[in-house]
Protein backbone atom coordinates (compact mmCIF):
# COMPACT_ATOMS: atom_id res chain seq x y z
CA UNK A 1 0.00 0.00 0.00
CA UNK A 2 1.47 3.34 -0.68
CA UNK A 3 0.37 5.09 2.04
CA UNK A 4 2.94 3.18 4.14
CA UNK A 5 5.92 3.73 1.88
CA UNK A 6 7.64 6.18 2.62
CA UNK A 7 8.81 8.27 -0.44
CA UNK A 8 12.69 9.29 -1.10
CA UNK A 9 11.88 12.63 -2.10
CA UNK A 10 9.39 13.69 0.68
CA UNK A 11 12.20 12.00 3.21
CA UNK A 12 14.38 14.19 1.15
CA UNK A 13 12.78 17.75 1.53
CA UNK A 14 11.75 16.51 5.44
CA UNK A 15 14.50 16.34 6.32
CA UNK A 16 15.71 19.29 4.98
CA UNK A 17 12.81 21.62 6.03
CA UNK A 18 13.09 19.88 9.76
CA UNK A 19 16.58 19.79 9.79
CA UNK A 20 16.90 23.73 8.94
CA UNK A 21 13.78 24.06 11.75
CA UNK A 22 15.51 21.89 14.12
CA UNK A 23 19.10 23.76 13.87
CA UNK A 24 17.64 27.44 13.61
CA UNK A 25 15.23 26.44 16.94
CA UNK A 26 18.01 24.77 18.56
CA UNK A 27 20.66 27.03 18.22
CA UNK A 28 18.96 30.40 18.01
CA UNK A 29 15.07 29.79 19.05
CA UNK A 30 14.13 28.12 22.22
CA UNK A 31 17.39 28.61 24.53
CA UNK A 32 17.06 32.33 23.90
CA UNK A 33 13.23 31.96 25.03
CA UNK A 34 14.18 29.49 27.84
CA UNK A 35 16.90 31.40 28.57
CA UNK A 36 14.63 34.59 28.61
CA UNK A 37 11.91 32.99 30.34
CA UNK A 38 14.23 31.50 33.15
CA UNK A 39 16.05 35.13 33.96
CA UNK A 40 12.55 36.64 34.50
CA UNK A 41 11.72 33.40 36.77
CA UNK A 42 14.71 34.40 38.71
CA UNK A 43 13.92 38.05 39.00
CA UNK A 44 10.49 37.50 40.19
CA UNK A 45 12.01 34.71 42.90
CA UNK A 46 14.67 37.22 43.67
CA UNK A 47 12.28 40.07 44.14
CA UNK A 48 9.88 37.99 46.13
CA UNK A 49 13.03 37.32 48.44
CA UNK A 50 13.78 40.89 48.61
CA UNK A 51 10.55 41.52 49.25
CA UNK A 52 10.43 38.58 52.40
CA UNK A 53 13.81 40.18 53.46
CA UNK A 54 12.25 43.35 53.08
CA UNK A 55 9.09 42.49 55.04
CA UNK A 56 11.57 40.57 57.47
CA UNK A 57 13.98 43.55 58.19
CA UNK A 58 10.57 45.87 58.32
CA UNK A 59 9.57 43.71 61.41
CA UNK A 60 13.17 43.65 62.84
CA UNK A 61 12.95 47.68 62.49
CA UNK A 62 9.72 47.91 63.85
CA UNK A 63 10.34 45.75 66.63
CA UNK A 64 13.59 47.65 67.28
CA UNK A 65 11.63 50.80 67.05
CA UNK A 66 9.14 49.19 69.20
CA UNK A 67 11.74 48.38 71.85
CA UNK A 68 13.84 51.56 71.98
CA UNK A 69 10.25 53.19 72.64
CA UNK A 70 9.71 50.87 75.95
CA UNK A 71 13.14 51.67 76.54
CA UNK A 72 12.75 55.46 76.42
CA UNK A 73 9.36 55.05 78.07
CA UNK A 74 11.65 53.28 80.93
CA UNK A 75 14.28 55.78 80.74
CA UNK A 76 12.08 58.08 80.78
CA UNK A 77 10.07 56.87 84.05
CA UNK A 78 13.25 56.49 85.65
CA UNK A 79 14.73 59.79 84.87
CA UNK A 80 11.27 60.98 86.21
CA UNK A 81 11.30 58.52 89.52
CA UNK A 82 15.14 60.03 89.87
CA UNK A 83 14.45 63.83 88.96
CA UNK A 84 11.42 63.51 91.94
CA UNK A 85 13.43 61.66 94.28
CA UNK A 86 16.18 64.57 93.82
CA UNK A 87 13.69 67.38 94.25
CA UNK A 88 12.59 66.07 97.20
CA UNK A 89 15.92 65.31 98.38
CA UNK A 90 16.60 69.05 98.00
CA UNK A 91 13.67 70.26 99.35
CA UNK A 92 14.55 67.98 102.51
CA UNK A 93 18.10 68.96 102.36
CA UNK A 94 17.04 72.57 102.01
CA UNK A 95 14.66 72.40 104.62
CA UNK A 96 17.39 70.58 107.09
CA UNK A 97 19.58 73.22 106.09
CA UNK A 98 17.21 76.29 106.75
CA UNK A 99 16.29 74.34 109.87
CA UNK A 100 19.84 73.99 111.32
CA UNK A 101 20.51 77.49 110.47
CA UNK A 102 17.74 79.00 111.94
CA UNK A 103 18.61 76.56 114.94
CA UNK A 104 22.25 78.09 115.00
CA UNK A 105 20.91 81.43 114.70
CA UNK A 106 18.38 81.26 117.77
CA UNK A 107 21.20 79.53 119.76
CA UNK A 108 23.53 82.53 118.94
CA UNK A 109 21.01 84.99 120.19
CA UNK A 110 20.06 82.63 123.27
CA UNK A 111 23.96 82.76 123.71
CA UNK A 112 23.99 86.37 123.61
CA UNK A 113 20.78 87.02 125.92
CA UNK A 114 22.54 84.83 128.24
CA UNK A 115 25.74 86.36 128.36
CA UNK A 116 23.68 89.50 128.18
CA UNK A 117 21.60 88.41 131.32
CA UNK A 118 24.77 87.75 133.03
CA UNK A 119 26.93 91.28 132.41
CA UNK A 120 23.58 92.55 133.33
CA UNK A 121 23.31 90.77 136.71
CA UNK A 122 26.82 91.65 137.52
CA UNK A 123 26.45 95.06 137.02
CA UNK A 124 23.45 94.97 139.13
CA UNK A 125 25.85 93.15 141.64
CA UNK A 126 28.49 95.31 141.47
CA UNK A 127 25.95 98.23 141.98
CA UNK A 128 23.72 96.61 144.54
CA UNK A 129 27.07 95.60 146.43
CA UNK A 130 28.61 99.22 146.27
CA UNK A 131 25.24 100.42 147.28
CA UNK A 132 25.10 98.45 150.28
CA UNK A 133 28.55 98.75 151.51
CA UNK A 134 27.83 102.42 151.17
CA UNK A 135 24.86 101.79 152.84
CA UNK A 136 26.28 99.74 155.53
CA UNK A 137 29.03 102.49 156.31
CA UNK A 138 26.20 104.99 156.27
CA UNK A 139 24.34 102.62 159.26
CA UNK A 140 27.78 101.91 160.57
CA UNK A 141 29.08 105.56 160.84
CA UNK A 142 25.00 106.14 162.19
CA UNK A 143 25.07 103.83 165.06
CA UNK A 144 28.59 103.31 166.19
CA UNK A 145 28.97 107.23 166.90
CA UNK A 146 29.64 107.29 170.78
CA UNK A 147 32.16 105.07 172.50
CA UNK A 148 29.89 102.68 174.32
CA UNK A 149 28.33 101.16 171.65
CA UNK A 150 31.84 101.00 169.91
CA UNK A 151 32.99 98.98 172.55
CA UNK A 152 30.18 96.26 173.09
CA UNK A 153 30.70 95.93 169.29
CA UNK A 154 34.21 95.02 169.87
CA UNK A 155 33.19 92.40 172.54
CA UNK A 156 30.83 90.82 170.44
CA UNK A 157 33.31 90.49 168.09
CA UNK A 158 36.27 89.55 169.98
CA UNK A 159 33.50 86.48 171.38
CA UNK A 160 32.81 85.36 167.89
CA UNK A 161 36.60 85.08 167.25
CA UNK A 162 36.77 83.03 170.58
CA UNK A 163 34.07 81.11 170.22
CA UNK A 164 35.86 80.38 166.39
CA UNK A 165 38.78 79.58 168.29
CA UNK A 166 37.73 77.13 170.55
CA UNK B 1 -24.90 31.31 23.95
CA UNK B 2 -28.18 31.64 24.14
CA UNK B 3 -26.84 34.25 21.26
CA UNK B 4 -24.57 31.07 19.89
CA UNK B 5 -27.11 28.33 19.85
CA UNK B 6 -29.64 30.59 17.74
CA UNK B 7 -27.12 31.34 15.11
CA UNK B 8 -26.26 27.73 15.05
CA UNK B 9 -29.68 26.86 14.53
CA UNK B 10 -29.98 29.25 11.69
CA UNK B 11 -26.51 28.05 10.08
CA UNK B 12 -28.15 24.75 9.63
CA UNK B 13 -31.75 25.93 8.28
CA UNK B 14 -29.50 27.78 5.92
CA UNK B 15 -27.50 24.88 5.11
CA UNK B 16 -30.47 22.14 4.92
CA UNK B 17 -32.04 25.36 2.18
CA UNK B 18 -29.05 25.30 0.03
CA UNK B 19 -28.36 21.75 0.29
CA UNK B 20 -31.51 20.86 -1.12
CA UNK B 21 -31.30 23.67 -3.35
CA UNK B 22 -28.41 22.25 -4.72
CA UNK B 23 -29.44 18.93 -4.92
CA UNK B 24 -32.21 19.54 -7.09
CA UNK B 25 -29.84 21.55 -9.62
CA UNK B 26 -29.93 18.91 -12.94
CA UNK B 27 -25.94 18.88 -13.16
CA UNK B 28 -26.00 16.96 -9.93
CA UNK B 29 -28.85 15.01 -11.31
CA UNK B 30 -26.26 14.30 -14.34
CA UNK B 31 -23.00 13.65 -12.23
CA UNK B 32 -25.18 10.78 -9.91
CA UNK B 33 -26.56 9.29 -13.15
CA UNK B 34 -23.10 9.61 -15.24
CA UNK B 35 -20.26 8.58 -13.01
CA UNK B 36 -20.34 7.00 -9.48
CA UNK B 37 -17.91 8.45 -7.10
CA UNK B 38 -15.22 6.50 -5.71
CA UNK B 39 -14.97 6.98 -2.34
CA UNK B 40 -12.30 5.39 -1.54
CA UNK B 41 -10.14 6.42 -4.10
CA UNK B 42 -11.16 9.93 -3.40
CA UNK B 43 -10.10 9.84 -0.18
CA UNK B 44 -6.49 7.83 -0.50
CA UNK B 45 -5.82 10.20 -3.40
CA UNK B 46 -6.17 13.31 -1.18
CA UNK B 47 -4.47 11.25 2.00
CA UNK B 48 -1.41 11.01 -0.51
CA UNK B 49 1.56 13.30 -1.56
CA UNK B 50 0.02 15.16 -5.23
CA UNK B 51 2.97 16.85 -7.62
CA UNK B 52 0.67 20.19 -7.57
CA UNK B 53 -1.60 22.13 -4.69
CA UNK B 54 -4.48 21.41 -5.59
CA UNK B 55 -7.14 24.73 -4.65
CA UNK B 56 -10.37 24.17 -6.32
CA UNK B 57 -11.89 22.89 -9.52
CA UNK B 58 -15.03 21.10 -10.79
CA UNK B 59 -14.25 18.24 -12.68
CA UNK B 60 -13.17 20.08 -15.91
CA UNK B 61 -11.06 22.72 -15.18
CA UNK B 62 -8.72 22.72 -12.07
CA UNK B 63 -7.33 25.54 -9.97
CA UNK B 64 -4.03 24.49 -8.91
CA UNK B 65 -0.57 25.68 -7.88
CA UNK B 66 2.03 23.79 -9.75
CA UNK B 67 5.08 23.00 -7.99
CA UNK B 68 8.62 21.86 -9.57
CA UNK B 69 9.08 17.92 -10.15
CA UNK B 70 12.91 17.02 -10.21
CA UNK B 71 13.70 13.73 -11.59
CA UNK B 72 16.52 11.87 -11.83
CA UNK B 73 16.33 9.09 -14.69
CA UNK B 74 18.92 6.91 -15.10
CA UNK B 75 19.37 6.97 -18.56
CA UNK B 76 18.54 11.14 -19.31
CA UNK B 77 20.03 12.06 -16.09
CA UNK B 78 18.04 14.87 -14.08
CA UNK B 79 15.05 17.05 -15.17
CA UNK B 80 13.51 19.67 -13.79
CA UNK B 81 9.84 20.99 -15.10
CA UNK B 82 6.76 22.60 -13.44
CA UNK B 83 3.93 20.10 -12.77
CA UNK B 84 1.64 21.47 -14.87
CA UNK B 85 3.06 19.65 -18.28
CA UNK B 86 1.93 16.73 -16.48
CA UNK B 87 -1.55 16.05 -16.13
CA UNK B 88 -3.58 13.07 -14.85
CA UNK B 89 -2.92 9.82 -16.56
CA UNK B 90 -2.99 11.02 -20.57
CA UNK B 91 -0.18 13.28 -21.11
CA UNK B 92 3.50 12.85 -21.27
CA UNK B 93 6.39 14.90 -21.03
CA UNK B 94 10.07 14.43 -21.64
CA UNK B 95 9.59 10.30 -21.05
CA UNK B 96 7.85 10.81 -18.26
CA UNK B 97 4.22 10.56 -17.19
CA UNK B 98 1.49 9.90 -13.90
CA UNK B 99 0.75 6.84 -13.80
CA UNK B 100 -3.38 6.49 -12.77
CA UNK B 101 -3.08 2.81 -11.60
CA UNK B 102 -0.85 -0.14 -10.74
CA UNK B 103 1.49 -0.31 -8.02
CA UNK B 104 2.63 3.65 -8.34
CA UNK B 105 -0.42 5.53 -8.99
CA UNK B 106 -0.15 8.66 -8.61
CA UNK B 107 3.52 9.04 -9.16
CA UNK B 108 5.36 9.85 -12.10
CA UNK B 109 6.84 6.84 -13.99
CA UNK B 110 9.24 6.94 -16.83
CA UNK B 111 7.96 5.68 -20.32
CA UNK B 112 10.20 2.87 -21.02
CA UNK B 113 10.02 1.61 -25.00
CA UNK B 114 9.56 -2.16 -24.08
CA UNK B 115 6.57 -1.64 -22.07
CA UNK B 116 7.80 -1.80 -18.18
CA UNK B 117 7.61 1.77 -17.31
CA UNK B 118 10.22 2.43 -14.20
CA UNK B 119 10.04 4.62 -10.94
CA UNK B 120 12.92 7.36 -11.53
CA UNK B 121 14.72 9.09 -8.83
CA UNK B 122 12.00 11.03 -7.82
CA UNK B 123 12.68 14.47 -5.81
CA UNK B 124 9.57 16.54 -6.75
CA UNK B 125 9.14 19.62 -4.86
CA UNK B 126 5.65 17.97 -4.11
CA UNK B 127 2.26 19.29 -1.83
CA UNK B 128 3.57 17.68 1.20
CA UNK B 129 7.37 19.08 0.56
CA UNK B 130 6.11 22.51 0.10
CA UNK B 131 3.61 22.99 2.97
CA UNK B 132 6.78 21.36 5.30
CA UNK B 133 8.94 24.01 4.44
CA UNK B 134 6.34 26.75 4.27
CA UNK B 135 5.56 25.45 7.69
CA UNK B 136 9.27 25.26 9.01
CA UNK B 137 9.73 28.75 7.90
CA UNK B 138 6.38 29.77 10.01
CA UNK B 139 7.39 27.71 12.74
CA UNK B 140 11.43 29.33 12.68
CA UNK B 141 9.77 33.67 11.97
CA UNK B 142 7.17 32.62 15.33
CA UNK B 143 9.75 31.13 17.05
CA UNK B 144 12.68 33.78 16.42
CA UNK B 145 10.05 36.64 16.26
CA UNK B 146 9.24 35.29 20.36
CA UNK B 147 12.61 34.75 21.30
CA UNK B 148 13.52 38.36 19.97
CA UNK B 149 10.65 39.75 21.68
CA UNK B 150 11.07 37.89 24.38
CA UNK B 151 14.72 38.46 25.06
CA UNK B 152 14.79 41.93 24.34
CA UNK B 153 13.32 42.55 27.85
CA UNK B 154 13.46 39.80 29.48
CA UNK B 155 11.79 41.09 32.84
CA UNK B 156 8.42 42.23 31.33
CA UNK B 157 5.27 39.60 30.97
CA UNK B 158 5.02 39.50 26.96
CA UNK B 159 1.17 40.09 25.59
CA UNK B 160 -0.21 38.42 22.35
CA UNK B 161 1.50 35.94 20.08
CA UNK B 162 5.00 35.76 21.69
CA UNK B 163 2.95 35.49 25.22
CA UNK B 164 1.21 32.60 23.75
CA UNK B 165 4.42 30.56 22.40
CA UNK B 166 6.23 31.28 25.74
CA UNK B 167 3.22 30.20 28.41
CA UNK B 168 3.27 27.28 25.26
CA UNK B 169 7.50 26.55 25.61
CA UNK B 170 7.08 26.98 29.71
CA UNK B 171 4.53 24.40 29.72
CA UNK B 172 5.82 21.95 27.72
CA UNK B 173 9.59 22.24 29.06
CA UNK B 174 7.97 22.52 32.69
CA UNK B 175 5.49 19.74 32.63
CA UNK B 176 6.33 17.50 29.87
CA UNK B 177 10.48 17.51 29.57
CA UNK B 178 11.38 18.17 33.49
CA UNK B 179 9.71 15.25 35.34
CA UNK B 180 10.46 12.87 32.54
CA UNK B 181 13.93 13.33 31.00
CA UNK B 182 15.11 13.94 34.17
CA UNK B 183 18.49 15.81 35.77
CA UNK B 184 19.89 16.92 32.51
CA UNK B 185 16.64 18.01 30.72
CA UNK B 186 18.04 21.46 29.58
CA UNK B 187 20.35 19.95 27.39
CA UNK B 188 17.28 18.07 25.60
CA UNK B 189 14.49 20.82 25.49
CA UNK B 190 15.50 22.58 22.49
CA UNK B 191 15.19 19.31 20.42
CA UNK B 192 11.82 18.32 22.08
CA UNK B 193 10.45 21.77 21.79
CA UNK B 194 11.21 21.64 18.36
CA UNK B 195 9.91 18.28 17.92
CA UNK B 196 6.33 19.07 19.11
CA UNK B 197 5.85 22.67 17.73
CA UNK B 198 7.56 21.15 14.92
CA UNK B 199 4.23 18.94 15.19
CA UNK B 200 2.01 20.95 16.31
CA UNK B 201 1.92 23.75 13.43
CA UNK B 202 1.90 20.94 10.99
CA UNK B 203 -1.09 18.86 12.11
CA UNK B 204 -2.56 22.72 12.72
CA UNK B 205 -1.62 23.41 9.45
CA UNK B 206 -3.42 20.06 7.87
CA UNK B 207 -6.67 20.85 8.98
CA UNK B 208 -7.01 24.08 7.17
CA UNK B 209 -8.24 22.87 3.83
CA UNK B 210 -7.12 25.84 1.93
CA UNK B 211 -3.97 26.54 0.39
CA UNK B 212 -1.29 27.23 3.14
CA UNK B 213 -2.48 24.01 4.87
CA UNK B 214 -4.30 20.67 3.48
CA UNK B 215 -1.53 18.66 3.32
CA UNK B 216 -1.29 15.35 5.16
CA UNK B 217 1.82 16.45 6.42
CA UNK B 218 2.00 14.55 9.37
CA UNK B 219 -0.52 11.81 7.99
CA UNK B 220 2.33 11.30 6.02
CA UNK B 221 4.82 7.82 6.55
CA UNK B 222 8.25 9.83 5.34
CA UNK B 223 7.36 12.16 7.46
CA UNK B 224 7.12 10.51 10.87
CA UNK B 225 9.77 8.37 10.16
CA UNK B 226 11.82 10.92 9.78
CA UNK B 227 10.86 12.28 13.13
CA UNK B 228 11.09 9.08 14.50
CA UNK B 229 14.85 8.24 13.40
CA UNK B 230 16.12 11.63 14.95
CA UNK B 231 14.36 10.81 18.01
CA UNK B 232 16.11 7.73 17.76
CA UNK B 233 19.59 8.92 17.22
CA UNK B 234 19.23 11.40 19.69
CA UNK B 235 18.47 8.51 22.55
CA UNK B 236 20.90 5.90 21.17
CA UNK B 237 23.77 8.72 20.54
CA UNK B 238 23.46 9.94 23.88
CA UNK B 239 22.54 7.13 25.84
CA UNK B 240 24.41 6.26 28.82
CA UNK B 241 27.07 3.52 30.02
CA UNK B 242 24.37 2.04 32.17
CA UNK B 243 21.65 2.34 29.49
CA UNK B 244 24.19 0.18 26.97
CA UNK B 245 24.85 -2.15 29.77
CA UNK B 246 21.09 -2.48 30.56
CA UNK B 247 20.56 -3.53 27.02
CA UNK B 248 23.70 -5.95 26.47
CA UNK B 249 23.96 -7.20 29.86
CA UNK B 250 20.69 -6.82 31.44
CA UNK B 251 19.74 -7.93 35.39
CA UNK B 252 18.43 -10.98 34.94
CA UNK B 253 18.97 -15.02 35.31
CA UNK B 254 22.61 -15.75 33.41
CA UNK B 255 20.85 -18.21 31.23
CA UNK B 256 18.67 -15.91 29.76
CA UNK B 257 22.30 -13.98 28.43
CA UNK B 258 24.84 -16.63 27.88
CA UNK B 259 24.94 -18.85 25.74
CA UNK B 260 22.10 -17.79 23.90
CA UNK B 261 21.38 -13.77 23.98
CA UNK B 262 17.81 -14.21 24.26
CA UNK B 263 17.43 -11.03 26.53
CA UNK B 264 19.46 -8.75 24.53
CA UNK B 265 18.11 -9.79 21.31
CA UNK B 266 14.84 -9.05 23.10
CA UNK B 267 16.35 -5.40 24.13
CA UNK B 268 17.59 -4.87 20.99
CA UNK B 269 14.56 -5.28 19.17
CA UNK B 270 12.77 -2.36 21.41
CA UNK B 271 15.29 0.05 20.70
CA UNK B 272 13.88 -0.22 17.27
CA UNK B 273 10.52 -1.23 18.54
CA UNK B 274 10.10 2.41 20.29
CA UNK B 275 10.83 4.38 17.50
CA UNK B 276 8.48 2.53 15.57
CA UNK B 277 5.77 3.05 17.28
CA UNK B 278 6.37 6.50 17.47
CA UNK B 279 6.42 6.82 14.02
CA UNK B 280 3.40 4.47 13.41
CA UNK B 281 0.79 6.52 15.82
CA UNK B 282 1.51 9.52 14.80
CA UNK B 283 1.34 8.57 11.07
CA UNK B 284 -1.81 6.79 11.89
CA UNK B 285 -3.67 9.48 14.42
CA UNK B 286 -3.45 12.24 11.80
CA UNK B 287 -3.89 10.07 8.40
CA UNK B 288 -7.27 8.71 10.31
CA UNK B 289 -8.54 12.38 11.17
CA UNK B 290 -8.25 13.11 7.58
CA UNK B 291 -9.61 10.01 6.20
CA UNK B 292 -12.90 10.49 8.51
CA UNK B 293 -13.52 14.26 7.61
CA UNK B 294 -12.90 13.33 4.06
CA UNK B 295 -15.54 10.44 4.73
CA UNK B 296 -17.86 12.54 6.09
CA UNK B 297 -17.60 15.34 3.16
CA UNK B 298 -18.15 12.63 0.54
CA UNK B 299 -21.49 11.37 2.31
CA UNK B 300 -22.63 14.58 0.48
CA UNK B 301 -21.79 13.18 -3.24
CA UNK B 302 -22.82 9.73 -2.15
CA UNK B 303 -26.10 10.66 -1.58
CA UNK B 304 -26.73 12.38 -4.12
CA UNK B 305 -28.30 9.36 -5.70
CA UNK B 306 -30.87 9.15 -3.24
CA UNK B 307 -33.18 12.10 -3.32
CA UNK B 308 -33.49 15.69 -2.38
CA UNK B 309 -34.44 14.77 0.25
CA UNK B 310 -32.04 12.43 1.83
CA UNK B 311 -29.08 14.00 0.03
CA UNK B 312 -30.28 17.43 2.22
CA UNK B 313 -30.42 15.86 5.70
CA UNK B 314 -26.99 13.94 5.13
CA UNK B 315 -25.74 16.97 3.74
CA UNK B 316 -26.68 18.71 6.94
CA UNK B 317 -25.62 15.90 8.87
CA UNK B 318 -22.20 15.90 7.28
CA UNK B 319 -21.52 18.92 7.62
CA UNK B 320 -22.49 19.03 11.28
CA UNK B 321 -20.07 16.09 12.23
CA UNK B 322 -17.15 17.17 10.13
CA UNK B 323 -17.19 20.24 12.42
CA UNK B 324 -17.46 18.07 15.06
CA UNK B 325 -14.40 15.68 14.06
CA UNK B 326 -12.80 19.01 13.02
CA UNK B 327 -12.94 19.78 16.81
CA UNK B 328 -11.60 16.63 17.90
CA UNK B 329 -8.79 16.82 14.98
CA UNK B 330 -7.98 19.96 17.00
CA UNK B 331 -7.76 17.84 20.31
CA UNK B 332 -5.52 15.53 18.30
CA UNK B 333 -3.44 18.00 16.71
CA UNK B 334 -2.55 18.97 20.29
CA UNK B 335 -2.49 15.35 21.59
CA UNK B 336 -0.66 13.61 18.92
CA UNK B 337 2.19 16.59 19.33
CA UNK B 338 1.83 16.04 23.01
CA UNK B 339 2.69 12.54 23.22
CA UNK B 340 5.07 12.02 20.69
CA UNK B 341 7.14 14.71 22.79
CA UNK B 342 6.21 13.07 25.25
CA UNK B 343 7.59 9.53 24.41
CA UNK B 344 10.73 10.63 22.98
CA UNK B 345 11.24 12.14 26.17
CA UNK B 346 10.60 9.06 28.38
CA UNK B 347 12.80 7.08 25.64
CA UNK B 348 15.61 10.00 26.24
CA UNK B 349 14.96 9.88 29.78
CA UNK B 350 15.87 6.22 30.08
CA UNK B 351 18.35 6.49 27.93
CA UNK B 352 20.12 8.62 30.68
CA UNK B 353 19.36 6.00 33.23
CA UNK B 354 22.80 6.09 35.79
CA UNK B 355 23.53 3.16 37.88
CA UNK B 356 21.39 1.62 40.51
CA UNK B 357 22.39 2.52 44.15
CA UNK B 358 20.72 -0.73 45.12
CA UNK B 359 21.28 -3.32 43.05
CA UNK B 360 19.01 -5.63 43.93
CA UNK B 361 16.21 -4.62 41.53
CA UNK B 362 15.15 -1.34 42.62
CA UNK B 363 14.52 1.29 40.30
CA UNK B 364 15.06 4.91 41.43
CA UNK B 365 11.85 6.62 41.38
CA UNK B 366 12.36 8.58 38.00
CA UNK B 367 12.81 5.61 36.21
CA UNK B 368 9.49 3.73 38.12
CA UNK B 369 7.68 7.24 36.71
CA UNK B 370 9.15 7.02 33.02
CA UNK B 371 8.58 3.23 32.60
CA UNK B 372 5.01 3.32 34.30
CA UNK B 373 4.55 6.56 31.83
CA UNK B 374 5.48 3.85 28.87
CA UNK B 375 3.38 1.44 29.63
CA UNK B 376 0.30 3.52 29.86
CA UNK B 377 0.77 4.93 26.24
Amino acid sequence: MSLLTPEPGLLFWMMISFGIALLILVRYGFPVILKAVEKRKNYIDASIQAAREAQEELGKVVETGERMLTEARREQNAILKETTRLKEQLIGEARAGAAAESEKMLAAARSRIEAEREEALRTIRREVSTLSVQLAERILRERLGDEQEQMKMIDRLLDEVDISKS
Amino acid sequence: MRRSITLAVLILITLLFFASAVAALPVNKEVAGGEELNVKEMILHHLADSYEWHITGNGEKDLSLPLPVILRSKRSGWHLFLSSRLHHGEESYHGFRIASEGKYAGKILEIRTDGADSRPLDLSFTKNAASLLLSSLLLILLVLATARSVSRDPLKPKKGLAGLMEMAVVMIEDELIKPTVGKDYARYSPYLLTLFFFILINNLLGLIPLLPGGANVTGNIAVTLVLAVTTFLVVNFTGSREYYREIFWPDVPVWLKVPFPLMPIIEVVGLFTKPFALMIRLFANIMAGHAIVLGLTSLIFVSVSLGSTINASMTAASVLFTVFINFVELLVAFIQAYVFTLLSAVFIGLARVEPHVARSGEHTPVNKKTKQIEQNS
